[in-house]
């Protein structure tokens, strides 16, 4: 019920939006969103047929700019294990 | 970018992972309050993948498994007034009640609805004049938004045959329960989707007043590795606060828009939560201004005695004191094809998603 799931806007118009998740639409209320901050192609955050949120571009890009960097001081932690050989973690 | 499988990568999830074992030193016991995130961290397995000494354990955020009883008895009498049309989310219709379930009425004849939305709700009082719809509003503040705008919506379009049966409830206060009645955790899982409406701050009484550290995390399986990433540094260098791993979609300030509607029709009152009982201002009722639409009002009904079950110990797996496995009826009398509690009836409830992804151990 809590279920929530990002969905693409394909058209706007008024206060709702014909969305899609995979191959399904939804057609979904904007109201709780500034209509003007939105367009198709724009991700939003779906729940029980209302859109609670835009997601932010910028910030998904950070989020897993941050993972990426996790990989690398993985590596470095396998490298430095194949050195000294000794397991690390 | 479509926001899931970016957040699955295998790879990904191991580099996490190790990072997580190379900075944890101490013991700590995590909870998540929010039945997405149960069902996310069953669903990927995450507690596997974890060290011993991390504890996983889940709270009293599924909005299904929380409501009292007396609430599904009086949704059942007035689904049996000859005159009324139940609509509902799927969630509540196999929740047991005292001596029958939605379920069980709406197979008996009673004329009861599963909507995906209140949106749907509203058609089918249009569609119904001479009926009362009543709808029942449960869910923390991810959902009480749109029954807000149910109720302005019917309000706009004089739809009076329209009317909200209110159990919605919000999160900060079971939260600030949980740690006053000594429940042992030593840093919470900030719901990902209540936080998308109301914003981060409402939870800064948790680290200022209690020293525990909130981070509001996403719903895929690096974003709850993330999250448990940061409460363990936050706990290993002691400095516990509340952080947002879910920036995607989680604003400090929350949906003000959203917000406004919420306090336009409800005020807040006090409510009862199973596991942790009458916990002051923690329910929404429907205001004043909006009586016309309150079902609890308007609409007259009698109601059974309410019986609690024997054995169930949902209460206590709700508080994080107990593992559904603890459950002498967990999978044998109790299962999702026949609940005895609601905590097996919600896929987000903590004994269905141990059921369904079979984790007895964890
Ligand atoms: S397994 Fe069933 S009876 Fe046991 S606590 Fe869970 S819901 Fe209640």
């Amino acid at each position: 019920m809590c279920l929530s799931i990002p969905a693409k806007i394909e058209s706007i118009d008024g206060e709702t939006a014909v969305c899609s998740v995979g191959g399904t639409t939804y057609t979904a209320s904007i109201q709780m969103l500034d209509i003007n901050d939105l367009a198709p192609g724009d991700y939003v955050l779906l729940h029980t047929g209302f859109a609670l949120q835009k997601i932010s571009k910028e910030e998904a890009e950070a989020t897993l700019e941050l993972f990426d960097e996790f990989e690398t001081f993985n590596e470095k932690l396998d490298q430095e294990e194949i050195k000294s050989g000794q397991r690390i973690v | 970018m479509q926001y899931i499988d970016e957040y699955r990568d295998k790879e990904k999830v191991v580099s996490l992972i190790n990072r997580i074992k190379f900075i944890s030193k101490k013991p700590i016991r995590i909870m998540e309050v929010c039945g997405g995130h149960t069902m996310a961290i069953q669903r990927f397995g995450i507690p596997s993948l974890l060290p011993d000494h991390i504890d996983l354990v889940s709270g009293p955020g599924c909005p299904v498994c929380v409501t009292s009883r007396a609430y599904i008895d009086q949704a059942i009498a007035y689904s049996r007034l000859p005159y009324v049309i139940i609509t509902t989310y799927g969630d509540l219709i196999r929740v047991p009640g005292s001596s029958s379930t939605l379920d069980k009425e709406k197979a008996t004849g009673a004329d009861i609805r599963i909507v995906y939305s209140i949106l749907d709700a509203l058609t089918v009082a249009k569609q119904n004049r001479k009926k009362k719809i009543i709808f029942l509003g449960i869910g923390f503040e991810t959902t009480s938004p749109g029954t807000a705008a149910g109720i302005l919506k019917a309000q706009m379009a004089g739809l009076f045959n329209f009317f909200v049966y209110s159990a919605h409830k919000i999160m900060p206060p079971p939260m600030k329960a949980l740690i006053d009645q000594g429940v042992k955790i030593d840093g919470y899982i900030g719901p990902g989707h209540v936080s998308t409406i109301t914003g981060s701050k409402i939870f800064n009484f948790i680290p200022e007043k209690y020293g525990l550290g909130v981070v509001i995390s996403g719903f895929e399986p690096l974003d709850i590795l993330q999250t448990i990433y940061m409460l363990v540094l936050q706990y290993e260098n002691n400095t516990q606060k509340v952080e947002i791993q879910y920036s995607r979609v989680v604003k400090p300030e929350g949906n003000i828009k959203a917000q406004e509607m919420l306090d336009e029709v409800f005020e807040m009152r006090d409510d009862w939560w199973r596991g942790l009982g009458t916990l002051p201002e923690s329910g929404m009722a429907i205001r004043a201004k909006f009586e016309a639409f309150n079902a609890e009002k308007m609409i007259e009904v009698e109601v059974e005695n309410t019986r609690e079950d024997k054995g169930c110990i949902c209460g206590s797996v709700l508080k994080g004191i107990n593992k559904p496995s603890d459950c002498k009826l967990f999978g044998k009398v109790c299962t999702p094809s026949d609940p005895v509690g609601a905590c097996m009836v919600s896929n987000e409830g903590a004994c269905a998603a141990y059921y369904r992804y079979k984790r007895t151990d964890s």
